[in-house]
């Protein structure tokens, strides 16, 4: 039990790992690199290596956006499995629309509560 | 070629304010007021800076005993989309309006034009200056304000601050207006938008070198040269220059910067202030009063801009910058 | 000075980024919202009757909701001065995206405003995942009907 706290830990704190790099090295802009870690995950589960990784470290590989292309992928093959190649449009929202929705309800709910703030610390 | 000013106009009176967290300036004490609400109890960031570039004006006007119909001209600008906040203030202060747009140049490119009226006759008194507001201008040039992105030590924090000075005939109480100097559009390939004081010191450099050839003066003969907002590192990118040139850099001691030195050593402001409202908020308080105390004689002021868009980075145009001067004397 | 004369001086002058220190934050950062992630799952599993497989949806709206009020408190960008990618990265990163947005355009009205720029900042997230997925699918379909893999 706490061994996959720790693996959550420290997956999840390479992937974001990997991010700074992008960002610092890469000289990349956040939009560039969470695009491009969107597209690593959706690979990885392409090839079969993600589901694994989300055995070994649960939080630490679900909650980066790299799961985000993951489950859209994931939901994609399902689909196409059972339903021939219209499957790969069909299937993708299928696993995925828990973060999407809760990101669109909770920014009308913020929009509606808060005001921006300029403040430094 | 540098304009000289034969009447030379002078700097009647100046009106400065600011947000909350220009508290933390070290030029605070010299503002006119320092406000609690960044929005100026207004509904929203643009009607707030708005309101703040009234009160400006407002301070200006009461400091010299006149009123809105007394002025002949308004002209100042800001950074936001088609500037609408001084438009905005315009509509309500009255008075004919010039907008300009300059970047962050524009509390001086305002005076160039309010002096230039007044050298023609054509003006008694005139407002110029120029104004930011933080949430306003990272909304439009940057991210949303609570977005949580990293900005680098090279970025600079746009103020929240209005300044605007009421132009007038000469006056020999008041820090007069010698000469100035238009500067171009000046582009040596920078491309990033967090890392503005590199875009804009070769601007800056070509202008005090021009002022100072045409003028046959040198660094010396002034007790103050302050650019706008060029930050720590482009200030440094700037001695460089000068010092590349053949200048030695004890003799770069009168070369300062508003934005390096507006927030003094909190490192949670990153390279410094910057944005329209540091130069003019800076030049029309300080600087000014600093004069009329008989601290600096003659002071060349050289506000700095960044002329780009947002639109421009995404299309991944570099970043042309300019910089305008004017040289004040007092007696 | 020539424009090539200048950017070398540019960098001379300019502070590299600390890379080690950045990189460090971000895995630290990073790796703290995940465990916390990982205690939400839990939690679910124990109180509300998921499973390691479906306790993952509740967990990643639970920590968007986490995002939203530190978003709307303004501390989310604080944690991402300090953090970088170890904020940005997470899900949490993606719900401040889009909440800071919101937040930002509500003086537009809910309709113009809110709504058409909610996803100014993460849309490229959701089109790079959805295209990516398409072509990843639809390679592995063509791979799986020319018997080269299996599903």
């Amino acid at each position: 039990m706490v061994m996959t706290f720790v693996f959550a830990f420290i997956v999840g704190g390479i992937i974001c790992a990997i991010g700074q790099l992008l960002m610092d090295v890469g000289k990349l802009t956040p939009g560039h690199t969470l695009s491009t870690l969107v597209v690593i995950g959706a690979i990885l589960d392409g090839i079969g290596l993600y589901e694994p990784l989300i055995d070994f470290a649960g939080a630490g590989a679900t909650v980066p956006i790299t799961s985000f292309g993951n489950s859209l992928t994931h939901g994609a093959l399902a689909e196409a499995e059972r339903h021939g190649v219209v499957g790969v449009l069909t299937g993708m929202f299928e696993v995925t629309s828990s973060g999407i929705s809760a990101a669109i309800v909770f920014g009308f709910i913020g929009a509606l509560l808060f005001k921006p703030k300029g403040n430094v610390d | 070629m540098v304009i000289i000013f034969q009447s030379r106009p002078s700097l009647i009176a100046a009106g400065v304010v600011a947000g909350p967290l220009e508290k933390r300036s070290i030029f605070s004490q010299h503002f006119d007021a320092i406000y609690d609400d960044e929005r100026w109890q207004m509904k929203t960031n643009e009607q707030g800076h708005r309101k703040m570039v009234e009160e400006a004006c407002q301070f200006a006007m009461k400091k010299a005993d006149v009123k809105n119909k007394d002025i002949d001209y308004f002209m100042g600008g800001d950074l936001v989309n088609q500037m609408t906040p001084t438009n905005f203030a315009a509509r309500d202060l009255d008075i004919p309006f010039i907008g300009l747009f300059s970047a962050c140049a524009t509390s001086i490119s305002s005076v160039i034009v309010a002096s230039l009226l007044t050298e023609a006759g054509a003006s008694n008194l005139s407002l110029a200056g120029a104004s930011s507001q933080h949430n306003a201008v990272e909304r439009q040039f940057r991210y949303p304000v609570d977005y949580g992105s990293q900005k680098p030590q090279t970025a600079q924090w746009t103020v929240t601050a209005a300044g605007y000075a009421l132009i007038g005939k000469h006056q020999e109480e008041y820090p007069s207006i010698e000469a100035a100097t238009v500067g171009k559009s000046v582009d040596y390939g920078m491309d990033d938008p967090f890392h503005m004081g590199a875009a804009m010191a070769p601007a800056a450099f070509q202008t005090i070198q021009s002022h100072l050839e045409q003028r046959n003066q040198k660094i010396y003969h002034y007790d103050l040269i302050l650019t706008g907002d060029l930050g720590q590192l482009g200030l440094k990118l700037l001695k460089g220059m000068f010092v590349e040139s053949g200048i030695k850099s004890e003799e770069l001691k009168p070369l300062r910067d508003a934005g390096a030195e507006f927030y003094g050593q909190d490192e949670a402001f990153q390279s410094g202030a910057s944005g329209a409202g540091c130069s003019a908020a800076v030049f029309f308080s300080y600087v000014i009063q600093q004069m009329r105390a008989g601290t600096y004689k003659r002071v060349l002021l050289v506000a700095t801009g960044a002329l780009l868009s947002p639109l421009t980075f995404q299309q991944g145009e570099t970043i042309p910058c300019t910089a305008h001067a004017i040289e004040i004397t007092m007696k | 000075m020539e424009k090539e004369q200048y950017h070398q001086l540019e960098q001379n002058v300019t502070p590299k980024p600390p890379y080690f220190k950045n990189v460090a934050k971000a895995f630290f950062v990073g790796g703290l919202i995940c465990t916390i992630g990982q205690a939400v799952s839990l939690f679910y599993i124990i109180f509300f009757n998921f499973t390691e497989e479906t306790a993952g949806n509740p967990t990643v709206a639970t920590m968007v909701f986490f995002a939203m009020i530190l978003t709307g408190f303004g501390l989310y960008k604080k944690i991402g001065q300090f953090a970088g990618a170890g904020s940005a990265v997470p899900v949490t990163g993606f719900g401040n995206a889009v909440i800071s947005a919101a937040i930002e355009h509500r003086s537009e009205g809910l309709v113009l405003g809110v709504g058409g720029n909610l996803f100014k900042l993460a849309g490229s997230v959701v089109l790079f995942g959805v295209v990516s997925a398409f072509f990843v699918g639809l390679i592995k379909y063509i791979l799986v009907t020319l018997g080269v893999v299996s599903w």
